[in-house]
């Protein structure tokens, strides 16, 4: 005895007549149109970094990591790349680096203003973009892969889109985050002297809260990472098609590989953004592998910036 | 006097409802029963007084009494539920968000308790920032906020950032950052609660000295009795969101208006709230010329004194005891004694603003203090037992 003896709802039908039936024939051109910014952004980065030889994009991303990230991160740096390149996965992490930096564009480009101008001013706006973050955050990514394949198609863009979904919500949270926690003094002072709400924003809101929203910039960027895997089913390239392709064919030596490039490349995103979100303070070697593995494992850390 | 800043009947209720909290509290219902039946706060109530053009207006009272309420609700950074305010004839309680903005830039400035500096903007862009808000040229901009640090004596950290600056040193750039502008009406919400007792004693000194030259209209919040009493001209002790006296420092404390006033000035210096004037009385004096030592000790016992001032024309001469007066006078037999014979030309003088605590000292040596005017003439006469008697009410007060 059970309440589907009496009911039986027919939900995977439903969901299919609204998808297949209404979604996709009606809305067809405007998803088309939704991939034209992502395909040109992507394609030019691709054509950059493709064309920027091996040499100067490491000497560029050591110095980076000089920089922000200190001497033993610059050294890890040439090292891992250049191993890269002797694995013979040059191109790959290349094509996966133009998809990671145009998936992270995408998000700051909505996530910081959905975040910090509309959600973190007005609650009855954070009302709805929190539970629509929460869901974006709980369903796993495999169940959005179908609507996503059947709306965009396969490809580079629709693999973009699927990763800007699952890399989106620290973004919008650490704004927020970080523009709600600016003090309450400082806001009135602001405002004391006559600012305007874009005055305000600019001059106080935006600077104060950057330091958190670099932080959601990281996080997002490490997210962004661990969807290059699961992108790659829907036809995105890059390192992630050389894991899938080991997995395909049980090479446990080119799905080793492909890992490696990606497990190198994230290490040096990562640091060097962390560099760039707080100077002078960066996170153990261990805390960014642990990372990879637990989506959010920087989480309390970041937080823990923000509060200090 | 010019009244620059006028407050009508201002009522301010913190919640959803109101209207309903306010018609409640006009039919007399108390505070907490409407918290109690309708969950909506009262912030202030019936808050009403004038503040004249060059005055400093001071707000007193405890934590939680509203006054910190009453002073966002000047520049309309609360709202209030109903009343007006009015500056310059401007109603800020009613008026546009545009029409407000524009107040805050051209007319009102205000400090706050935790400075309110930006951590990210050097001191020079903090002093600034009311300027640049208001689209002035960055040229003229540092000309100014450069012109506001020197009046606060922070010139040379121009170029440093707020978090390598002391509290003392921050609340003077928050100060800088207010007079930048240059605004009629600088309001200060408890600016030097945050600072330690000697930095605030000359902090409180710098101001009233800044003032001086300034003359702007002040209104100044504060929880500190004594801070009240020596900068305000004027002082509103708040209650419960309640205004209950508005006078001056002296009026409050000569005349506290309820038992809660009361409680609050027993404990407090009446030696720095009274000057001089308070306890001076008519000068009796004898000429130098024409008296004689008989006749100074006549208008002694007359008037029942012990020491009179004797004067050369308009001139204070010195000062002559009854005691020596009267014993020349009899040693002398008939002849009359110059008083200069028997006359202290030391003797003590202060001007009318003194503080009664700084005349202890002249006041314990015996003689009667003359107050002299800016002229240094004659202008009236403390008598020691006046001062001590003033400073003694205190006590009287405090064991009633």
């Amino acid at each position: 005895m059970s309440p589907s003896d009496f009911l039986v709802i027919p939900f995977d039908d439903w969901i299919n007549a609204f998808v297949r039936g209404w979604l996709v024939p009606s809305f067809r051109p405007f998803f088309r149109a939704v991939q034209v910014p992502i395909t040109q952004v992507l394609n030019g980065l691709d054509a950059f970094f493709a064309f920027v030889p091996m040499l100067a994009t490491t000497l560029v991303f050591a110095l980076l990591a000089l920089k922000f990230a200190g001497r033993g991160m610059a050294i890890f740096t040439v090292v891992g790349f250049f191993f890269i390149d002797m694995i013979g996965l040059w191109p790959e992490t290349m094509t996966t680096l133009a998809m990671i930096v145009t998936a992270v564009l995408f998000c700051a480009v909505i996530g910081i203003p959905l975040g910090g101008i509309l959600a973190a001013r007005n609650d009855l706006a954070w009302k709805v973009v929190r539970p629509t973050l929460d869901i974006m955050q709980t369903i796993p990514s495999f169940v959005y892969l179908v609507p996503i394949v059947m709306l965009f198609g396969v490809g580079m863009a629709p693999g973009i889109i699927a990763t800007v979904i699952f890399a989106l919500p620290p973004i919008v949270r650490l704004t927020n985050l970080g523009i709600r926690n600016v003090r309450g003094d400082l806001i009135e002072a602001s405002e004391a002297f006559g600012s305007t709400p874009l005055q305000m924003l600019f001059d106080v809101q935006l600077p104060l809260a950057m330091r958190t929203i670099m932080a959601g910039l990281n996080q997002t960027l490490m997210l962004a990472l661990s969807m290059v895997v699961i992108a790659a089913l829907i036809g995105a390239g890059g390192l992630g098609l050389v894991v899938n392709t080991g997995l395909g064919r049980l090479d446990v030596g080119q799905a080793t590989a492909g890992g490696v490039g990606i497990v190198i490349l994230a290490i040096v995103l990562d640091r060097i953004t962390q560099g760039l979100g707080a100077p002078g303070q960066t996170i153990s070697l261990r805390q960014t592998l642990l990372s990879m593995f637990r989506p959010g494992a920087l989480a309390p850390v970041a937080t823990g910036k923000v509060a200090s | 006097m010019t009244v620059k800043l006028k407050v009508k009947d201002v009522f301010k209720v913190f919640g959803d409802r109101p209207e309903e909290a306010l018609q409640l509290l006009r039919s007399g219902e108390s505070k907490e029963a409407i918290f109690q039946a309708t969950g909506q706060t009262i912030g202030v109530q019936g808050a009403g007084f004038e503040v004249e053009e060059g005055q400093i207006f001071v707000v007193m009272g405890l934590s939680g009494s509203g006054k910190s309420t009453l002073v966002r609700m000047l520049n309309g950074l609360i709202r209030p539920t109903s009343g007006q305010i009015l500056i310059d004839g401007d109603d800020v309680a009613s008026c546009s968000t545009g029409k407000l903005r524009d107040i805050r830039r051209q007319k009102i400035a205000m400090v706050f308790q935790h400075f309110a500096l930006f951590p990210h903007r050097t001191i020079l862009e903090n002093a600034a920032y009311g300027l640049k808000i208001k689209g002035v040229p960055a040229e003229e901009r540092r000309a100014k906020a450069l012109k506001a640090l020197e009046q606060v004596g922070l010139s040379a950290w121009a170029d440093s950032m707020p978090a390598d600056l002391s509290g003392g040193m921050q609340q003077r750039v928050g100060l800088a950052r207010g007079l930048a502008t240059d605004p009629q009406i600088l309001l200060m919400d408890e600016p030097f609660g945050a600072l330690d007792p000697l930095i605030r004693r000359e902090m409180q000194d710098e101001l009233l000295a800044l003032q001086a030259t300034l003359k702007k209209t002040i209104i100044f919040i504060t929880h500190d009795l004594n801070e009240a009493l020596l900068l305000g001209d004027k002082i509103a002790i708040m209650k419960d969101g309640e205004i209950v006296q508005v006078g001056t420092a002296q009026d409050i404390v000569s005349h506290p208006a309820n038992d809660y006033v009361a409680a609050f000035v027993a404990d407090i210096d009446r030696g720095r709230v009274f000057t001089a004037e308070t306890v001076a009385s008519e000068p009796q004096v004898v000429q130098l010329n024409s008296d004689t030592a008989f006749d100074a000790v006549k208008t002694m016992e007359d008037q029942n004194l012990n020491a009179v001032y004797v004067m050369d024309g308009e001139e204070i001469a010195g000062v002559v005891t009854y005691q020596t007066a009267a014993t020349a006078d009899r040693d002398s037999g008939p002849a009359d004694v110059h008083l200069s014979d028997v006359m202290l030309t030391e003797f003590p003088t202060a001007d009318a603003d003194t503080q009664l605590a700084d005349l202890y000292g002249a006041a314990s040596g015996g003689l009667p203090i003359a107050i002299t005017d800016a002229d240094n003439k004659l202008v009236g006469v403390i008598e020691p037992e006046a001062v001590f008697a003033q400073l003694s009410s205190e006590t009287q007060e405090a064991a009633r």
